[in-house]
C-alpha cells in the first residue's frame, strides 16, 4: 500500500486525480470549481513523496465523475495528472489529460486593459499554445504562473 | 474577403488585401475624376453607425465620407459623455441597441479586444476602428494602399520606428506585411518595444524582423520609414513617459543617411515627430496617406456590405 493511499481511504464512487504538481491540488479544485460546497467528500493529499514528480499532490472527489472537458482543463496546471474514475471502489476508466485548443471562464486576463476585464457580460476564452495561452480577445499571452490568472468563483 | 466583421489584421489573407486595394484603386480613381459625383450610389439606404470611445478626427472623418461617398448616411454615437455610456451602460448594450438604428458599426474603444466582443453581439458587420493598444486593421489597409502606390508590396525593406508596444497601428501593419516579402525593421526604445503576442506572430510567420534602439543601424537600408508618435495618453505613468519622449524625431539632417526614393509615413496626428520641413519634400507620403483613408474605407465598407447582403 503506497504512501498516499495511506493518507486517503479509497472511495467509493468519484474520481481520483493522481500525479498533480505538488502545492497544486487546491488550484486544480478551484479550477473544476469544487469548494466542498457540493456537501460531497473532497480528499486532498499535498506534497506526497512521488518518484515521478518528487512531491505531488493526490486529490479524491467523492460521487463526482469528472468530464474530458474539465480533464482536459487541468492540462494548463497539471499536464501530468492522470485520471481515475471510480465505481464501486474499482477503477473502471483511466482518462488521459489532452491540452484543449481553448479554455472558457477558467482564467483572467492579466491586461488590465482587457476587454474582459471591463465589467462586460462575456466570458474569457483563452486558446491553448504549446507553452501557455493567449486571450481569445486582446491576444496577452500567458506562459509563466498561469495558476494565479484562475478567475473561478 | 468572406468575411462578416473586420476586427484584427491578422485576418486577411495577402489576397484579401489585393482584393480590397484593387478596388480602392478603382474608387481612388472614381473619386479623382469626379469628386465623388462619377460614383453611383452604391447604397443609398444604408446607415453607418460611428461609435467612437476616444477621440477620433482622420478615421471617423473618412469612415464618414467613405460611406457617403457609396451613398449612404451614418449616425454618430457622440461623445461618450453626451451618451449613455455615461450612464454605465456597457459596451455589450450599446452595440446591441445600435444595431436596431444601423446596417454597421465602426468601432473605436479604449479597451483591446473590444471589437471582437462587439462582433460576437451584433449581425450587423463590425469594423474596429483602433481598440486600446490592440489592433487598426483599417488603418493597416491604407498604410497598405499607399506603401504599394510608393514603394509596392514585394521585396520591401521597412522601418517601423516609435511607439512599438501601444502602438496599435504598427501592431496591425507589423501583421498584415508578415503575408508579404516584407523585411521588417522595428526601432524603439527599450521600454517600448513590441508586444509579447506581436512578436509571436511575427514568429510563427517566420517573418524576416530585426530590432534596434538606433534608427541609423538601419535607415539606409529602407524603402519606407513608418513613423510613430510616442502616445502620452497609453502611458500608466508619466515619468515613464518622459523617458522616451522625444527620442525619435525625423528631420532634414536624419534623412541625410536616406535613399533618395525613402518614403515616410506617419498615421497621423504627429506632434513633434516629423520635422515641418520634410513636409515639401519627395519623402513626405504622410498627407497623401491620411487621404487614402477615404478610398479604401469605401472599399473596405463596400465589401463587408456586400457580404452581409
Amino acid at each position: 500500500m503506497s504512501d498516499h493511499e495511506l493518507r486517503i481511504s479509497k472511495i467509493r464512487d468519484g474520481t481520483v486525480l493522481d500525479h498533480l504538481p505538488g502545492g497544486s491540488a487546491l488550484h486544480v479544485l478551484a479550477m473544476l470549481g469544487i469548494d466542498g460546497s457540493e456537501g460531497t467528500g473532497v480528499s486532498v493529499a499535498m506534497n506526497v513523496p512521488s518518484g515521478r514528480l518528487g512531491g505531488k499532490d493526490v486529490v479524491k472527489i467523492e460521487e463526482r465523475e469528472l468530464s474530458q472537458a474539465e480533464v482536459d482543463v487541468l492540462s494548463l496546471i497539471a499536464p501530468r495528472a492522470t485520471v481515475n474514475i471510480v465505481r464501486e471502489y474499482d477503477v473502471t476508466e483511466k482518462k488521459r489529460v489532452e491540452r484543449p485548443e481553448s479554455v472558457r471562464g477558467v482564467l483572467a486576463c492579466p491586461n488590465s486593459s482587457c476587454i474582459t476585464n471591463a465589467g462586460e457580460p462575456v466570458e474569457t476564452r483563452f486558446d491553448v499554445l504549446d507553452d501557455g495561452v493567449r486571450c481569445g480577445y486582446c491576444e496577452e499571452i500567458i506562459r509563466e504562473g498561469i495558476a494565479d490568472h484562475l478567475d473561478v468563483a | 474577403m468572406r468575411q462578416d466583421h473586420l476586427v484584427a489584421a491578422g485576418q486577411l489573407s495577402r489576397a484579401d488585401v489585393e482584393g480590397l486595394l484593387d478596388r480602392a484603386a478603382e474608387f481612388d480613381a472614381a473619386l479623382a475624376e469626379g469628386g465623388g459625383a462619377a460614383l453611383p450610389a452604391r447604397y443609398p439606404e444604408t446607415v453607418l453607425a460611428l461609435c467612437f470611445y476616444e477621440p477620433s478626427t482622420r478615421t471617423k472623418m473618412s469612415f464618414e465620407t467613405a460611406m457617403k461617398r457609396l451613398g449612404g448616411r451614418v449616425v454618430d454615437m457622440g461623445s461618450v459623455d453626451a451618451s449613455s455610456v455615461s450612464k454605465g451602460e456597457s459596451l455589450a448594450d450599446t452595440v446591441r441597441v445600435i444595431e436596431g438604428y444601423a446596417d454597421g458599426l465602426v468601432l473605436r474603444h479604449p479597451r483591446e479586444g473590444a471589437a471582437k466582443m462587439a462582433a460576437e453581439f451584433v449581425d450587423v458587420p463590425v469594423v474596429n476602428a483602433g481598440d486600446g493598444a490592440g489592433q487598426h486593421p483599417s488603418q493597416t489597409l491604407l498604410d497598405l494602399y499607399t506603401i504599394r502606390e510608393a514603394a509596392g508590396l514585394d521585396d520591401l525593406t521597412i522601418g517601423i520606428v516609435g511607439d512599438l508596444k501601444y502602438g496599435r497601428t504598427v501592431h496591425s501593419l507589423a501583421t498584415a506585411l508578415t503575408e508579404f516579402d516584407a523585411r521588417m525593421h522595428f526601432v524603439s526604445p527599450e521600454s517600448l518595444q513590441l508586444p509579447r503576442s506581436v512578436r509571436f506572430d511575427l514568429h510563427e510567420s517566420g517573418a524576416q524582423v530585426r530590432e534596434h534602439t538606433d534608427l541609423d543601424e538601419v535607415l539606409p537600408e529602407l524603402d519606407v520609414l513608418y513613423v510613430t508618435r510616442i502616445q502620452r495618453e497609453r502611458f500608466p505613468d508619466e515619468d515613464e513617459y518622459q523617458k522616451v519622449a522625444g527620442e525619435f524625431k525625423i528631420d532634414s539632417d536624419t534623412l541625410d543617411a536616406a535613399r533618395d526614393d525613402l518614403t515616410v509615413m506617419h498615421p497621423l496626428p504627429r506632434v513633434d515627430e516629423i520635422a515641418p520641413e520634410i513636409d515639401d519634400t519627395d519623402h513626405a507620403h504622410y498627407f497623401e496617406q491620411a487621404h487614402n483613408g477615404v478610398p479604401v474605407r469605401m472599399a473596405l465598407l463596400d465589401q463587408l456590405l456586400s457580404n452581409h447582403e
